[in-house]
């Protein structure tokens, strides 16, 4: 066999060195991201940046496998590296077999029983947490929220507050004095999709033909991003989350508006003639009027809401339009049909749904 | 240009290892049970679940006969690999004709079942759960039979033409290995839909 | 032989035969080094189609919102990408190895079923081509439907008729269902060859450790492929005559689809990686000079993954809503794995240790196989924990934890033996240089590509996007991985360039260029059509050992 020069061996080092740089360096950049922004806006969904109690029960309890892991890391690393440095191929020892070990039962016990302990320590520690998240019981206080996912938006139902909605959860803050947590019973009206809002809670799925749950209570105002987590067709990309946590005044106010009926401007009567005759109500809802449609979301109080579309465009004027008029320009594969509108009755809709507040 | 003998203490005076085809058959045994115990666990999951339509218990007749006839027919295929064992062709003949006359009759009763079961009741493999797992278990099962049939009428039609022999009793062990599987899997599915899920 | 006999006729210049005869030669052919090698050459094939449908993933990918193809064609790459890279790049690349390697390991003429070899090649060859042909065929009468989009895992009911109209989904049930037969054909081969074809003296005690791998992988393709047989054939009942097993308007449940599919797809990811660890139980002995550290308790422990990794499944469905105490039981069956997997690395390293390492290239892919895979089961633990798992799962942190054991470790393992055996399979060596300049490619452009991946996933990106939002603190993140991804194909196409001029250009190899220990080679490179022309008798665990050494036999050791 051809004995090694010097260069590989170097080369091993600085390979090793690369290697571990681009590691440090990632875990720094996200230790950087992970001193979230303090803006009440909060446009980072880091898991490490949680704001409601399921999230940091999982923050916490990361941090106790994270520190078991890296310890493992550290001490494989070292061992390897160490190997590698140490019994290298030297010119001194080139063409001399070393000695044959086959085994030693002893250092295989040993590096048995510390992995079955450390699992054994983890499985407890895991168990723990899990049973703290799934099996929380449901306060009085708690607010009951159905949420039903669709391709690719979510519909929101209060059953208790008699409110229906869509794509814009609002909940209320949750006081650890007084808690008022959000529970969420999950449905699905067709494929699997997940809800994931990292900063208030882990996945869980929405299956059809199951009932799944979770919870939130979210210590601090703001809204928080996330998307469905479940692949469920071609838009699966931008079937966005938007949780908004309201002080208890606010989400009183909120409820109270969503529990209006639809606002009727006579100015706009046009725009509703346009809405109860055309296809729109075979999807669409509006109280009030003949549109009773559940496939696409309740549009009462569509001006409520910052976005449309499940959060790909912003709830403006022009998206409106645009949404309406050829929806794959804003989200192509969605299951809204372009409507095909003439200007007139084009301008007038968009006109009345703007006054759907 | 190859030749390599290591100088060591023993050399093993017999070197027997096991005959590869019967190795081969466990294996496709062993993966074939896998595929049927999928079958059999969506059945038992989807037992009772039926949204609509006929249940088991309104359609189904125990068919005890047919099952005594495929049961058997695991003895008689055993019967007649041990007579050729011992070289009595026309003997083993005989019984592998009449392990295939069993098995036909199984096959016979099925469909016979089916007819009823579609033409009586009204219970397709579209038609409910029940309906789903049914046909695609008991399916799957006569599908394997009739595989089976079709082997072992190829192997009666080289012996009545003379060409299966003592020496190839091995090859014949390996066929009915894999009938005694046939008939072993309707053991489960046979107390899975007659028995458990009535 | 019939061609033989021919090239007797002409002359006894074997070059000059007439290229369709050769090419008969090939397709006709049922001897397991032919086969093996038309294994990888397939696997390899679609590498290169998978690795460019990566590529055309993360150039999407690059920038937020970005129109490098539409999300229904983005879909069906993503789709396609798993698909290829599992099925018809992992398998066939191992069963290739396992074909060669097998029956020159154990001093055989063969393997067990030659025409049932051949067969079970060409069914998997059909299933590639057929999964392919959907990019023309999937339409259908309906006009809808292209290559399948519903992702490698095809979720119910995202697979029903209703939501995925044409023959999409028809391809990818139909084309993997066909591969899974041939898969369980050579499976079904692999243990007959290794109980039944064993040279005297070769107990299973002495079996090369490749062999005990490879015993251990095609047992759990018999229990492990057939479920997902199983479940596509529930699947086609569905899609065409009209059944419910996964329909949930008529009761059906989703949730059984994915129990199904998962009972395959664990062990399957076992199964990718087990001939990795073979590879690397063959190498790392000879560039260590030392015999395998703990033989008995490696083979124990592949033995125990086969066995605890059939009953991990759940830890993929943490998140679809089991009760506690299902959840904390596939806590502690993901976690009691890490036990035997953990030994392994130890054992290696115990191989190493007090060793006299050689810095060759196989060499340098096993150690960074010990780097990337202790990472990867690193990650690993933290998915197998379920609350933490809530978090990280659906995101990039397990993509880019999956690809660090496909990519990082899978593939690490995968060029190593092509660096070993290549002198072997060919007849001439690799060049080191490429082979290092390879390496270190591929490895900056992995670790550039994959340790980032993690992040996004840490901060909320969803997996299977084919876009996202801007100012989620995913962009540049989300642009160095394209980078490293691209790197990485640099990388691999050096890695073909030596693969090619090597066979023209390289070092002729001889018997033992590596002065390794096992049967293979005892013969020429390449082997004789024969293998062997005396069937070796073997009396321990290194053959080749003990002719060199007659002085210090490991069969007075064993």
């Amino acid at each position: 066999m051809h004995s090694m020069t010097h260069k590989t061996d170097w080369g091993v080092v600085v390979g090793r060195a690369t290697g571990i740089l681009v590691l440090v360096a990632g875990i720094l950049l996200a230790a950087g991201l992970c001193t979230a922004s303090q803006r009440s806006d909060n446009p980072v969904p880091n898991i490490f940046d949680p704001r409601s109690t399921p999230a940091e029960s999982i923050r916490d309890h990361s941090y106790f496998v994270l520190a078991i892991t890296s310890l493992i890391f550290l001490v494989v690393v070292t061992l390897l590296v160490y190997a590698v440095v140490k019994f290298r191929d030297k010119p001194l020892t080139a063409g001399r077999e070393p000695a044959q070990v086959y085994g030693s039962t002893q250092i295989e016990l040993a590096w048995t029983i510390i992995p079955v302990l450390i699992v054994f320590v983890l499985f407890l520690a895991t168990a723990r947490v899990i049973h703290a998240i799934e099996d929380a019981r449901k306060p009085a206080t708690a607010v009951e929220v159905t949420a039903i996912g669709h391709q690719f938006w979510w519909e929101y139902r209060y059953p208790a507050l008699g409110v229906v909605t869509a794509n814009e959860l609002h909940v209320p803050v949750s006081d650890p004095a007084h808690p008022t947590p959000t529970f969420l019973k999950l449905l699905s009206a067709d494929t699997d999709h997940s809800f994931w809002v990292p900063q208030l809670a882990g996945k869980t799925d929405l299956i059809p033909n199951r009932v799944n749950h979770t919870w939130i209570d979210p210590h601090q105002t703001g809204v928080y991003v996330g998307q469905c987590a479940q692949y469920c067709g071609t838009q699966h990309g931008k079937m966005l989350l938007r949780v908004s946590v309201d002080s208890p005044e606010e989400f009183a106010a909120w409820v109270q508006a969503q529990k209006q009926p639809a606002n009727h401007d006579d100015k706009a009567n046009a725009g509703r003639r346009v809405f109860e005759t055309t296809a729109c109500i075979n999807c669409h809802a509006v109280g009030g009027t003949n549109g009773t449609g559940r496939f696409g979301p309740d549009l009462t109080h569509l001006m409520s809401r910052n976005t449309i579309a499940a959060g790909a465009a912003l709830n403006t004027d022009e998206n409106l339009r645009l949404w309406i008029q050829n929806p794959d320009a804003i989200k192509p594969g969605s299951l809204m049909p372009a409507m095909k509108l003439s200007d007139a009755d084009l301008d007038a809709l968009v006109r009345y749904l703007e006054t759907l507040r | 240009m190859s030749a390599i003998t290591t100088p060591f203490p023993e050399t093993p005076a017999t070197w027997k290892l096991p005959y590869r085809g019967k190795v081969g058959m466990a294996c496709l045994i062993i993966a074939e049970s896998a595929i049927f115990t999928i079958f059999v666990v969506a059945y038992l999951y989807y037992a009772g679940k039926s949204l609509t339509g006929p249940a088991p218990r309104e359609v189904l007749e125990t068919p005890i006969f047919f099952t005594v006839c495929l049961l058997s027919s695991s003895l008689t295929i055993h019967l007649a690999s041990k007579l050729l064992e011992r070289g009595r062709r026309g003997a083993f003949l005989a019984l592998w004709f009449l392990t295939i006359v069993l098995g036909a009759l199984f096959m016979y009763g099925t469909a016979r079942e089916w007819h009823r079961l579609i033409y009586e009741h009204g219970l397709t493999i579209s038609t409910n759960l029940f309906g789903t797992t049914y046909y695609s278990l008991v399916g799957l099962h006569a599908t394997h039979v009739t595989v089976g049939l079709l082997m072992l009428t190829i192997v009666l039609l080289f012996g009545l033409a003379g060409r299966v022999v003592r020496e190839q009793s091995a090859r014949i062990d390996v066929l009915s290995m894999y009938w005694h599987f046939v008939d072993a899997v309707w053991v489960v599915v046979f107390t899975v839909v007659y028995v458990l899920g009535r | 032989m019939s061609s033989d006999a021919m090239a007797i006729h002409q002359g006894t210049d074997v070059g000059s035969r007439p290229w369709v005869e050769t090419l008969h030669g090939w397709v006709t052919t049922v001897d397991h080094k032919r086969l093996g090698i038309l294994y990888i050459l397939y696997a390899l094939l679609f590498l290169a189609v998978a690795g460019s449908e990566a590529m055309i993933i993360r150039i999407q990918l690059m920038y937020p919102h970005n129109s490098f193809v539409s999300p229904q064609v983005f879909n069906r790459i993503f789709t396609m990408h798993g698909t290829t890279m599992v099925f018809f790049v992992g398998i066939p690349v191992l069963f290739g190895l396992a074909n060669y390697l097998v029956p020159l390991m154990i001093g055989a003429r063969d393997m067990a079923f030659p025409r049932l070899n051949a067969f079970s090649f060409w069914l998997t060859a059909l299933g590639g081509f057929l999964l392919y042909f959907s990019f023309l065929g999937g339409s259908g009468l309906y006009g809808a439907g292209n290559a399948p989009d519903v992702g490698w895992w095809a979720y119910a009911p995202l697979t029903s008729r209703a939501f995925s109209p044409g023959h999409s989904s028809d391809y990818w049930t139909i084309s993997l269902l066909v591969a899974g037969f041939g898969s369980i054909g050579t499976a079904v081969n692999i243990i007959a060859t290794i109980l039944c074809m064993r040279c005297p003296g070769m107990k299973l005690s002495r079996l090369p450790l490749l062999a005990w791998l490879n015993l251990v992988v095609s047992g759990m393709v018999l229990i492990a492929i057939t479920p997902l047989s199983a479940a596509q054939i529930m699947l086609c009942v569905d899609r065409y005559l009209g059944g419910h097993f996964f329909d949930t308007q008529a009761g059906g449940s989703a949730t059984l689809w994915m129990h199904f599919f998962w009972i395959f797809g664990h062990p399957e990811v076992y199964i990718l990686i087990l001939p990795a660890f073979a590879v690397l139980s063959e190498v790392i002995p000879v560039f260590s000079r030392k015999p395998m550290f703990g033989y008995p308790v490696m083979v124990g422990a592949t033995i125990a993954i086969g066995f605890i990794s059939m009953s991990v499944w759940a830890h993929h469905m943490f998140s679809m809503g089991m009760s506690s105490y299902g959840n904390a039981f596939f806590v502690l069956t993901t976690m009691a794995i890490a036990v035997p997997t953990g030994i392994k690395i130890f054992n290696w390293l115990g191989t190493m240790w007090g060793g006299r390492i050689i810095f060759k290239t196989p060499m340098l892919f096993c150690i960074g196989f010990l780097f990337n895979f202790l990472i990867a089961g690193l990650t690993g633990i933290m998915l197998g924990s379920a609350a933490f798992n809530w978090q990280l799962t659906g995101s990039y942190f397990v993509v880019a934890h999956f690809h660090y054991t496909l990519s990082g470790s899978f593939l690490f393992g995968i060029f190593a033996a092509f660096y070993y055996w290549y002198p072997k399979i060919i007849g001439r060596m690799l060049s080191e240089r490429l082979g290092k300049l390879h390496f270190w490619l591929f490895f900056i452009g992995f670790h550039l590509c994959f340790d980032l991946m993690h992040i996004p996933g840490l901060l909320g990106m969803a997996r299977r996007i084919y876009t996202y939002e801007p100012g989620r603190g995913w962009d540049t993140l989300n642009l160095l991985v394209s980078i490293g991804a691209f790197i990485q194909g640099i990388a691999t196409l050096i890695f073909v360039a030596n693969l090619i001029i090597s066979y023209f250009k390289g070092t002729k190899a001889g018997n033992d260029p590596w002065d390794a220990w096992t049967l293979e080679w005892s013969v020429s490179s390449p082997p004789p059509a024969y293998n062997f022309a005396v069937t070796p008798t073997v009396a321990s665990r290194r053959p080749l050992w003990d002719l060199k050494h007659p002085e210090d036999p490991d069969s007075r050791y064993e």
